[in-house]
């Protein structure tokens, strides 16, 4: 009986001795089978989905950076290219309830749609996606566009990009000289989207809280709706573009 | 025996306490009174009143609500209204059916017809306005207002049709605007062609295909630029719906019995893949604002509302476009294109008001009073000056003031040009049948040519095929079979909630429960017998 019982502790102790190998090499080869991953996907580069021509399909391999608000089985998405080169903006892309809140911040999906422009703003649209299990291993960092605020010819490079743009000066919006205005001409009400003017000292450009993406309950909105004419900022957005530079912005903080 | 009556006792008492919570319960729906005229306003009593406005992101239309409830609460000390703004109408319509469920509404609200045939489904939500129109002391032209309000018969009836659902009036027309056709005439001309009176479809494809010729360089001839879209229509809804009373075919009857899906509309789609694929077509949707594209010199005809003329043309008050990409032309105004120029039609169209309906029937005459108010001519005369509407009363069109306006050289005057066109044509206006699903047969009919268009750019094939998948899926996409179905208006509520399930359950258990006492009762007997 003894003898039995040692056998089994012996037993119990290889076997957990082979399992914790066995894990381990399941990691391992986990790791490069997600490279490989990414490889066994057919997608375009975004050197690719740039040189597409528009009212093409195009499949992209991208990373979520944010998203709007989902709404009746569609969600617009700004997301950067999985090889980090570029970004898009996926117009009401076919999306369930459910599957949209999968759609965080680094999720990588693969994406098909058409490559349009609307109004100047190149975006994929009539888009469907799957999820991937692929991590975004370099994150697009916000590229600094003070150097080319208010030149549209220099900005558009960057269209859709994650940005930043640093000590800008609040100017007087509207009719009544305001820091802000709810909708374009101050027709709207909280909840609405917030239009802002800054300048350079230079040029003045006009900036946007898109509600849909940052609404009344957000850090951004309330920053804006505490800002004061000749204040000076710092912002970061996405340089998404209606008829010329058009920034969604997503943070506003005093200029450091 | 004694302990069984007892439990069918204790069932029975419960049943009934069940159907007192599983009535209210029903379906999420507050059930409310049906609205009755009170026969005097108290103005003793103090009323706050909320007021959901939507303005086209327009900063003079929300001074104008705001000047309404300035001088209205003069008027009438004891009502303070309190307005919230809204330049979306989905997210009006929207936020009104999240509030119904809540029974969280509004007291007025700037609506559209379409939006009120849901809004209906609630068992009394919305006030119905017939009697109220009416009424001696209170109602239109009545002898206890504090202000000048037209009567039935100075609403334009054309206007007013729009506002009644099955032979009621639920809402009462606010502003209204048509289509109109704003074209380049500089480069119509440069083409060798002289603009009719009345423009007919023919004519709007033949200058559009003349205008997609390019120089050696790939620019157009036209403008020497490297875009130039001819044609674009905003509404795509309200093209395939013109496009189909012009030619007397099926759409919809106003029981919500769908006709879109017939050989006129496969025809109309095919000549939209057919200008489409000439580069001669757009619409909003895949391209952007006719507006923006004809002031740039890039667009020669564009269809948009009357109440967008304010952003139309190379000297418009409103631009979204660089000043250094506005061309300089000569435009003018013509109603839409036609098929039979003898019997033009076009679309009516605009804001509509309505009032919801609330447990105290003072608070309710608080905010008709206050709906009325915005049918006096300063209102409505003010409001129509921001765009091309018209105001909605023939008092206030026939008004002195009004025709100061028209009259005014300050004035756009491509904004008093369209409406004049429309004051001309208002006897050729027609409005949609307006039921259940109104809204989504016509977004169904939007996607119709939208997918067209893009389908045409995509270089997909276009033929018998393709209409009858198009047609599946939009049904699919929007229901329409579901429509088609039901003559009901009212809406699919959703699932039973589970205190109707528990109440129905219930009683099922009362009456088995009532069934097996007879039969043990009956077995008794017969053992005593």
């Amino acid at each position: 009986m003894k003898a039995m019982k040692k056998v089994l502790s012996l037993a119990v102790v290889a076997a957990m001795a082979l399992s914790v190998f066995a894990c381990s090499a399941d990691t391992a080869e986990t790791t490069s089978e997600e490279t490989q991953a990414a490889v066994d996907y057919e997608y375009m580069s975004y050197a690719e989905y740039e040189a597409a021509a528009l009212d093409t399909e195009v499949t992209v391999l991208c990373t979520v950076m944010a998203t709007q608000s989902w709404w009746e089985d569609q969600i617009t998405v700004y997301a950067q290219a999985f090889d980090g080169d570029g970004a898009y903006f996926i117009y009401n892309m076919a999306c369930s309830e459910e599957d949209s809140e999968e759609l965080f911040e680094g999720a990588t999906i693969l994406v098909t749609g058409y490559k349009s422009e609307w109004e100047g703003e190149v975006e994929i649209t009539d888009a469907t996606f799957e999820f991937t299990d692929l991590a975004q291993e370099n994150p697009m960092e916000p590229v600094d566009l003070t150097a080319d605020f208010g030149n549209d010819d220099a900005l558009i490079a960057y269209q859709n990009r994650n940005f930043t743009m640093t000590g800008l000066t609040v100017e007087a919006s509207g009719d009544n000289g305001d820091a802000f205005l709810y909708s374009w001409d101050g027709s709207g009400s909280q909840g609405d989207d917030l239009y802002f003017t800054v300048s350079n000292g230079e040029t003045t450009m006009t900036f946007t809280v898109e509600s849909y993406l940052t609404g009344a309950d957000t850090d951004v909105y309330q920053a804006v709706e505490a800002l004061n004419v000749g204040d000076t900022i710092d912002v970061a957005g996405f340089l998404y573009w209606y008829q010329g530079a058009n920034p969604h912005i997503t943070s506003v903080v005093e200029a450091q | 025996m004694i302990s069984l009556r007892k439990a069918l006792s204790s069932v029975l008492a419960l049943s009934v306490v069940f159907s007192v919570f599983g009535v209210t319960g029903c379906h999420g729906s507050v059930t409310r009174n049906e609205f009755t005229v009170p026969e005097y306003f108290d103005t003793s009593r103090q009323f706050e009143i909320t007021f959901w406005a939507k303005n086209d992101t327009n900063v003079n239309q929300t001074r104008i609500y705001n000047q309404a409830i300035e001088d209205f609460e003069a008027l009438y000390p004891n009502i303070s209204v309190n307005l919230r703004l809204y330049t979306d109408y989905n997210k009006i319509y929207n936020d009104v059916i999240t509030n119904i469920a809540t029974d969280t509404t509004p007291n007025v609200c700037i609506t559209y017809p379409d939006h009120i045939a849901t809004y209906i489904s609630g068992e009394n939500t919305v006030v119905p306005l017939d009697n109220l129109f009416t009424d001696e002391r209170y109602g239109l032209g009545g002898s206890e207002l504090l202000f000048e309000s037209p009567s039935v018969d100075q609403i334009v009836p054309q206007f007013l049709d729009e506002c009644t659902i099955n032979g009621v009036h639920y809402c009462m027309p606010y502003m209204r605007s048509t289509e109109a056709l704003y074209i380049n005439k500089t480069y119509v001309e440069a083409l060798g062609y002289e603009i009719p009176d009345i423009v007919t479809w023919d004519f709007i494809w033949e200058v559009s295909n003349a205008a997609t010729a390019k120089n050696p360089d790939g620019t157009y001839a036209i403008n020497g630029q490297d875009v130039m879209i001819p044609f674009i229509y905003k509404s795509s809804d309200n093209m395939m719906i013109t496009m189909l009373r012009q030619l007397g075919a099926g759409y919809s009857d106003d029981y919500g019995n769908i006709d879109i899906f017939n050989d006129t509309t496969t025809s109309i789609l095919r000549t939209v893949a057919d200008e489409t694929a000439l580069g001669a077509f757009s619409t909003f949707t895949v391209s952007g604002y006719p507006g923006n594209f004809l002031n740039a010199g890039q667009c020669i005809f564009g269809v948009d509302s009357t109440a967008g003329s304010t952003w139309m043309g190379p000297h418009a008050p409103l631009s979204d476009i660089h000043e250094s990409n506005i061309v300089d032309f000569e435009m003018v105004v013509r109603p839409v294109p036609q098929y039979d120029t003898e019997n033009p039609l076009m679309m009516s169209q605009g804001p509509s008001v309505c009032v919801f309906n609330k447990e105290d029937p003072q608070e309710v005459l608080a905010s008709w009073l206050f709906a009325q108010y915005l049918l006096t001519n300063d209102v409505q005369i003010a409001y129509a000056g921001t765009e091309g509407y018209v105001p909605v009363t023939t008092m206030a069109q026939e008004s002195q003031d009004y025709q100061d306006y028209l009259n005014d050289p300050e004035e756009y005057s491509i904004k008093i040009d369209v409406t004049n066109m429309f004051l001309e044509n208002i006897g050729n206006t027609f409005v949609t049948p307006v039921f259940n699903g109104s809204t989504s047969l016509r977004n169904a009919a939007a996607q119709l040519i939208n997918n067209t268009v893009k389908s045409v750019r995509r270089r997909e094939t276009i033929d018998d095929e393709y209409f009858a998948n198009m047609y599946e899926e939009v049904t699919a996409l929007y229901r329409l079979d579901q429509l088609s179905a039901s003559k009901d208006s009212r809406a699919d509520l959703g699932p039973m909630p589970s205190e109707s399930k528990a109440l129905l359950i219930t009683l099922g258990v009362v009456w088995i429960g009532i069934g097996v006492y007879f039969a043990y009762g009956l077995v008794k007997k017969r053992k005593k017998s």
